[in-house]
């Protein structure tokens, strides 16, 4: 006969709002099997748990079930707690009495029921439930950072200084991400290049760090703790064994008018190029889509002139595996681009503002490149238009960013510091000039950041107008600014001679298939989601996958390079231990039922179930089976639904389980919500305290 | 059921409602799958966000785990409605099981048609992990659904005649 206890915990008002927690617990005494049940304002506390472990001891409980919030919050903590008293945790369940009840319905009579309806039904379960071990597997101390951008560096470097190896994967022909980009860096204007390169070259140099540039994930299988990620190294057409980065080639290809990623399409490249000068791995690569000889046949002038013989025309893409045991995702964000033809078809672009129709009119990265010493300018503020210092340039907060009707309400978070710096640079190269800005909201929390917009427009005189920019349109030698100040009340109208756009951060275009890949999951504008929101923010709901950086939401630096490391400091406290525990939630076959049929084996994602003979003394076989591998098996339970001949069953969620769930819910009949009558004891000896 | 526990059963009901036989409330189970729905579910409570509270939750691991018996087993037990949610394809947090459960109901929906139940009574979905607005708003329709359709009578008057 099981003791079940039951745990009603108040939340605070959370639960006790709109659930009566009394009635649960006077209800949930009746059931059968239940040995004891009582509630409190707070279960997850210190005096809660004590509760729950006093009650474990003195009913010599085989069972608890808490009824509070998801079991996403606190399982662990309260499966820890009888543990603790010396209980398989495993016999603990939670019923979800806070996020599906008590702060979705409204204070009724039906809410308290459905409560009850919700810890009956895990009662059932728990009193079914089987003490089970952990599952014990190794951890392969190796680690894999998934982009190049600073936050992927930062992580590389950490879980490398921390003495693992890392295999660092990045698309893009060299490390450096957006950060590379960027001229100088808010609130301190130090050089964005002078603090990274020394990052990436030691990146490039660690010994430790393994580094497949121009490379992208075609395949992750495993779990936790043993993954195996194969890469697709894209053909470079380049031996970057033999190349010695001496720049030769890109001097000599004919093919020179390919705007440059780099420079935003400022400046031209050629079609075999090293994307910037600092690029690490400093060695270059041909872009097939515009070379003449991948295009038209013949040229080779490349291959020609290379001193090293290290261009290889008929290279291809070359698959590597690698094990590793976690995995940092920093894959980053790109700007949303405004002009209806972006990589986001789904969200409106700004056609209004003449982004893409009007070459003096800039997004935030384009202007970066403007005034960066190492751009098309050599740092000089020139229209592209036409090479002249522009005398006044309008800059446009929030574009996208926290406007509905275009589809976008977060906030992109690092406009309002890097439009300041803008107007700051701006004013430092072209001491005549005037900056404008209009903007919906200054937002500046962070260290001395408010301070910093202060002073761009105390001391640096930018003018800050409040209010959005209906029109952009070109009269002349101007850009016509038609907008309206809402702190007047007027409509203005600035003459621009240049015009920069504060565009969103949205996720890297395509980054879903990576995550779907990882199996991690993301919101609607496809940002990684993390674990918990608050507790648990560098980790996804997947064990062994960590986040860091923009990939998750917009960041700037010093974010991202935090979360960075905290994913880096998770990563090797995984490799402090050997091996780890995983939850035991895995099939299990009966061999007497089981008659080979196979579909589990089909079935199975993960590879887990294999054939097994089974042989008698002198070794003549018997039957066949199927045998799962429970270091392989991650209990999605997809083969104990497939099994004909009922034989598969899924630890934790068994099919006993899950029919008396069923039952408990729909236990038609059983007056359950009655009070108890005065002096009855209710089912079983349950005590109501 | 017989009709014994029936009469019992709106007994039972009866006593939750002094309001009479009109407020018969209906019975939904959802089957979700704990990586996405069921976060998308707690999404949806952390936003405090509201729905009528009829519906049941079984939590599984995922929607593979879904043996189309379990449905019959909760329409035989007095529900009314039966909604399976779990990962969008593609993003399964173990990789397929949601297509394994997609092929398996496309073809249990053909035999449940063929048995006579009323196909509208039966939902299944994906909702995101991020989707508590799209969580609530199935959970609104689909009560709303089973409400016009009133109890699932039919089935059970099936089951009982032998």
């Amino acid at each position: 006969m099981s003791k079940i206890g039951v745990f009603v915990c108040h939340c605070g008002e959370n639960i006790a709002r709109t659930v009566d927690c009394e009635r649960v617990v006077r209800a949930a005494s009746r059931v059968r099997g239940v040995a004891f049940a009582t509630d409190y304002k707070y279960m997850c506390s210190d005096p809660g748990q004590t509760k729950i472990k006093k009650a474990v001891a003195e009913f010599g409980l085989t069972g608890v079930v808490v009824a509070a919030c998801s079991p996403h919050m606190h399982e662990k903590t309260f499966r820890k707690a009888v543990e603790e008293s010396g209980v398989n945790p495993f016999l603990c369940e939670m019923a979800n009495i806070r996020e599906h009840c008590s702060w979705v319905h409204e204070r009724d009579e039906s809410t308290t029921q459905k409560a009850i309806e919700l810890v009956r039904l895990m009662v059932e379960k728990a009193k079914r439930n089987a003490s089970l071990t952990p599952v014990r597997v190794k951890v392969t101390k190796r680690a894999l950072v998934i982009g190049g951008g600073v936050a992927g560096i930062q992580a590389a470097l950490d879980i490398a200084d921390g003495g693992h190896e890392v295999v660092l994967v990045e698309k893009e022909p060299s490390v450096g991400g957006h950060m590379a980009q960027l001229s100088e860096t808010f609130p301190t204007l130090d050089c964005s290049q002078c603090i990274l390169t020394p990052k990436m070259v030691d990146v490039g140099s660690h010994p430790r760090i393994k580094l497949h540039t121009y490379s992208e994930i075609e395949k992750v299988e495993g779990f936790v703790g043993n993954f195996k990620v194969t890469i697709r190294k894209k053909a470079r057409s380049v031996d970057i064994n033999k190349c010695t980065g001496c720049g030769e080639c890109q001097m000599k290809c004919p093919s020179k008018k390919i705007p440059s990623e780099f420079d935003r399409g400022l400046k031209n490249r050629t079609a075999i190029y090293i994307p910037f000068p600092q690029a690490v791995p400093a060695r270059p690569v041909i872009d097939r889509e515009h070379c003449i000889y991948f295009t038209k046949g013949k040229c080779k002038a490349c291959q020609k002139v290379c001193p090293a013989d290290a261009v290889d025309f008929e290279q291809t893409d070359e698959f590597v595996e690698e094990m590793v045991g976690g995995i940092v995702v920093a894959t980053g964000f790109d700007l949303y681009t405004v002009d209806k033809q972006g990589p986001y078809p789904e969200y409106l672009g700004y056609g209004e503002y003449g982004y893409g129709k009007d070459p003096d009119i800039l997004d935030g990265l384009q202007f970066e490149r403007l005034a960066s010493a190492s751009g098309p300018t050599g740092g000089k503020i020139l229209r592209p238009s036409d090479g002249k210092e522009p005398k006044s340039i309008v800059f446009l907060k929030c574009i996208g960013s926290r406007h509905p009707s275009k589809g976008i309400f977060f906030c992109s978070k690092t406009c309002c510091m890097y439009t300041a710096k803008h107007t700051m640079l701006y004013k430092h190269k072209v001491h005549d000039g005037q900056a404008y800005v209009f903007y919906m909201d200054i937002r500046s929390p962070g260290k001395n950041y408010d301070e910093f917009v202060r002073r761009a427009i105390e001391e640096e005189g930018a003018i800050y107008l409040r209010g959005r920019v209906s029109r952009i349109y070109r009269s002349g030698d101007l850009l016509i600014v038609k907008g309206a100040d809402t702190l007047s009340g007027a409509a203005v109208e600035v003459e621009a001679e240049m015009v920069v756009l504060a565009t969103a951060m949205m996720p890297q275009p395509g980054v879903e298939k990576v995550f779907q890949k990882l199996g991690i999951s993301y919101d609607e504008y496809k940002w990684a989601s993390e674990a918990h929101p608050k507790l648990r923010p560098v980790e996804c709901a997947t064990a062994g996958i960590f986040l860091a950086g923009a990939c998750q939401g917009p960041k700037d630096i010093p974010e991202a390079v935090a979360q960075a490391s905290g994913a880096a400091c998770k990563v090797l406290i995984m490799f402090s231990q050997d091996e780890m525990l995983r939850e035991p939630v895995v099939a299990k076959v009966n061999e007497n039922t089981c008659i080979a049929c196979w579909y589990c084996l089909e079935v199975c994602p993960y590879k887990a179930i294999f054939k097994k003979e089974i042989r008698d003394r002198k070794g003549n076989l018997i039957k066949r089976v199927a045998e799962v591998n429970p270091s392989l098996c991650t209990g999605c339970g997809t083969c104990a639904a497939t099994c004909f001949s009922n034989s598969v069953d899924l630890d934790g969620f068994t099919d006993e389980q899950l029919y008396s769930e069923i039952n408990s819910l729909m236990a038609v009949g059983q007056d359950l919500f009655g009070e108890p009558e005065k002096g009855e004891q209710g089912e079983g000896e349950a005590k109501a305290a | 059921m017989t009709q014994e526990t029936r009469t019992e059963a709106s007994a039972v009901q009866g006593s939750e409602a002094e309001k009479g036989p009109a407020a018969w409330e209906p019975r939904v189970v959802a089957f979700i799958c704990n990586w996405c729905t069921y976060t998308g579910a707690d999404l949806a409570g952390t936003s405090r966000m509201k729905y009528p509270p009829n519906v049941r939750v079984i939590k599984i691991p995922c929607t593979g785990r879904f043996d189309p018996l379990f449905m019959i087993k909760a329409f035989e037990r007095g529900a009314d409605g039966v909604l399976v949610s779990g990962c969008h394809p593609g993003d399964c947090h173990y990789t397929a099981g949601n297509y394994n459960a997609r092929r398996k109901f496309t073809v249990f929906r053909k035999l449940l048609e063929f048995s006579g139940i009323d196909m509208d009574r039966v939902r299944f979905s994906w909702i995101s992990a991020a989707e508590g607005g799209k969580w609530v708003e199935t959970i609104k329709n689909f009560t709303d659904g089973i409400r016009q359709k009133g109890p699932f009578q039919e089935y059970r008057e099936m089951i009982d005649v032998r």
